[in-house]
């Protein structure tokens, strides 16, 4: 944990303690309103109340820099790029710095033997104080490791051998989390999650494709600040990000509870701003942070331009039906689904939700394919 | 990284009109709640507008509503930080930049003086010793 003090039983040399945070700000510069400057945007980032920032600069003051290896298996990189393309180089470059990340895949400069070397000595060096990060599914054991391997090794001895030393996983992106697109149906890989897999280590799932930059960042300031993983949802989603759905916060709420529907991308009701329901919109069923963190450093998020939610931070969104047909509802059930929710307007509210998850698994065992043809149709 | 405004974007048609998402309203309301505290009790209240569900244009109508005061204060220190007295004393608009001039956090103050206005208390200290060594070091000290 970030301020435990290094206590070893393995014989091996405690690590020399790194700088706390409050040290290394002040080494680089930084005054104290610069830090409370940083501790207010840390609290939002977190989002925790901004009255949180003195306790937050408390907390950061002796943190210690914990180290993190950052494992990418089957990805796209788009989680990556989430983090490192976006949001504030000031709080990012901090935290990024501080939590040491020791091993990253995509961003390292070294490959091969040299790349393998660093994640052992990391592994060695912080045993059972380090975190790891994983975005990308990857093979289970039953299935042919030859579908995805680093530096010869398989997906699955490197996370087991790399996991088996670590404080807690932090599976970032919904294929690390639930499986991902590789997972999607007949799913050729064997693809299966991380906490599919790890059963005696904390695993905290940071969901989305991709996640939003500010969450993933977020994530690892509240264990840099605090020391402790955050409290999870049923999904293992830490509550303050994932806590509430697209839907309850969504600004274009009041349409929803008045009846007032877009029915095209380009009527009367979509020039208005109205809601997205009937558009295939599953805000509903979907629990993450867009609607007020938004996306872009703020600027947007996809409601906002318009694009219904995909529902992507949720188990299965892959599998679960037209992306615009309303809530998850297989190719040629719409029908049923908006008369149930649509009209109903106000009385869905959040039993909509509830409805949305069970319909989505029947969605699932229902799955039919779409091609481009019919999605243009439907368009 | 260009910042994201840089991005040309050629917009056809006129813009839509600024929708009214009735969101700015309910904050004024927990404005004067917390002012209120303030004037009773002297708590001062912080509020995050960035974990608003606002759609285009409520921000907008937020600060028109709450309008434009006395002070206007800037902060340099890790990134700008721009402070606002709004038309109804006591409440400060405060918006975080990073060092490239993006936002990272938007509040509404509630308080005599906003918080990153005040010397900090560990800076004192600092500044008396800091002091001391400039007279110290000072040819015509005494
Ligand atoms: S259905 Fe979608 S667009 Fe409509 S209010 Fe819910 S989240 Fe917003
Ligand atoms: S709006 Fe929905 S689909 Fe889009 S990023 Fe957010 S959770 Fe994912």
């Amino acid at each position: 944990m970030a301020t435990a003090s290094p206590q070893r039983t393995d014989g091996r040399p405690a690590p020399t303690p790194q700088p706390t945070l409050g040290e290394s700000l002040r080494r680089n510069g930084v005054s104290r309103r610069g830090f409370m400057q940083f501790c207010a945007a840390t609290a939002s980032l977190m989002a925790l109340p901004p009255s949180m920032a003195p306790a937050i600069a408390a907390a950061l003051e002796s943190a210690r820099r914990p180290s993190v290896i950052w494992l990418s298996f089957q990805e796209c990189t788009g989680c990556t790029e989430s983090l490192t393309r976006s949001f504030s180089p000031t709080v990012e470059n901090l935290i990024l710095d501080t939590i040491s990340l020791d091993y990253h895949h995509t961003l390292q400069a070294a490959a091969g033997d040299a790349a393998e070397h660093a994640r052992e000595e990391a592994m060695h060096a912080n045993a059972g104080e380090y975190l790891v990060v994983v975005d990308g599914s990857l093979p289970g054991p039953k299935a042919n490791p030859g579908y995805s391997t680093i530096a010869g090794i398989s997906n699955y001895d490197m996370l087991m051998e790399t996991v088996a030393d670590a404080a807690a996983v932090i599976a970032v992106g919904s294929c690390a989390a639930f499986g991902g697109l590789p997972k999607a149906d007949p799913n050729p890989s064997g693809a299966v999650s991380v906490q599919d897999l790890i059963k005696d280590k904390p695993v905290i799932n940071v969901s989305g494709c991709p996640p939003v930059p500010m969450v993933i960042t977020g994530v690892l300031a509240q264990y840099l600040t605090f020391g402790k993983l955050p409290e999870l949802d049923q999904y293992n989603r830490p509550l303050a990000f994932f806590g509430q759905s697209i839907h309850d916060r969504c600004y274009r709420r009041p349409f929803y509870d008045k009846g007032l529907f877009a029915e095209t991308f380009d009527d009367e009701g979509a020039k208005k701003g109205w809601c997205l329901y009937r558009l295939g919109c599953k805000g509903p069923m979907t629990y993450n942070a867009c609607a007020t963190m938004k996306w872009n450093g703020g600027v947007s998020w996809p409601v906002e331009s318009g694009a219904p939610c995909l529902g992507c931070s949720e188990p299965d969104f892959w599998d679960a039906g037209g992306f615009y047909d309303a809530l998850s509802v297989p190719p040629g059930r719409s029908g049923d689904m908006l008369l149930a929710a649509g009209a109903a307007g106000v009385a869905v509210g959040t039993g909509a939700g509830l409805l949305a998850r069970s319909k989505a698994r029947t969605a699932e065992k229902q799955h039919e394919t779409v091609t481009a043809e019919q999605l243009e149709e439907k368009l | 990284m260009a910042p994201i405004g840089d991005i040309p974007i050629k917009i056809e048609g006129e813009p839509a009109p600024p929708a009214e998402y009735g969101n700015a309203l309910p904050v004024l309301s927990q404005v004067r709640h917390a002012l209120a505290q303030l004037v009773q009790g002297g708590e001062p209240t912080q509020i995050d507008l960035g974990a608003m569900p606002f759609g285009p244009g409520d921000e907008e109508r937020l600060m028109a509503l709450l309008g434009t005061g006395e002070v206007t204060a800037t902060v340099d220190a890790l990134g700008l930080t721009h402070i606002q007295e709004t038309a109804f004393s006591g409440v400060w608009i405060v918006e975080y930049l990073n060092t490239d001039g993006q936002r990272v956090a938007l509040h509404l103050e509630v308080d005599h003086v906003p918080q990153l206005l005040r010397s900090q208390p560990e800076d004192l200290g600092a500044a008396l010793a800091a002091l001391n060594t400039q007279l110290a070091g000072a040819p015509d000290a005494t």
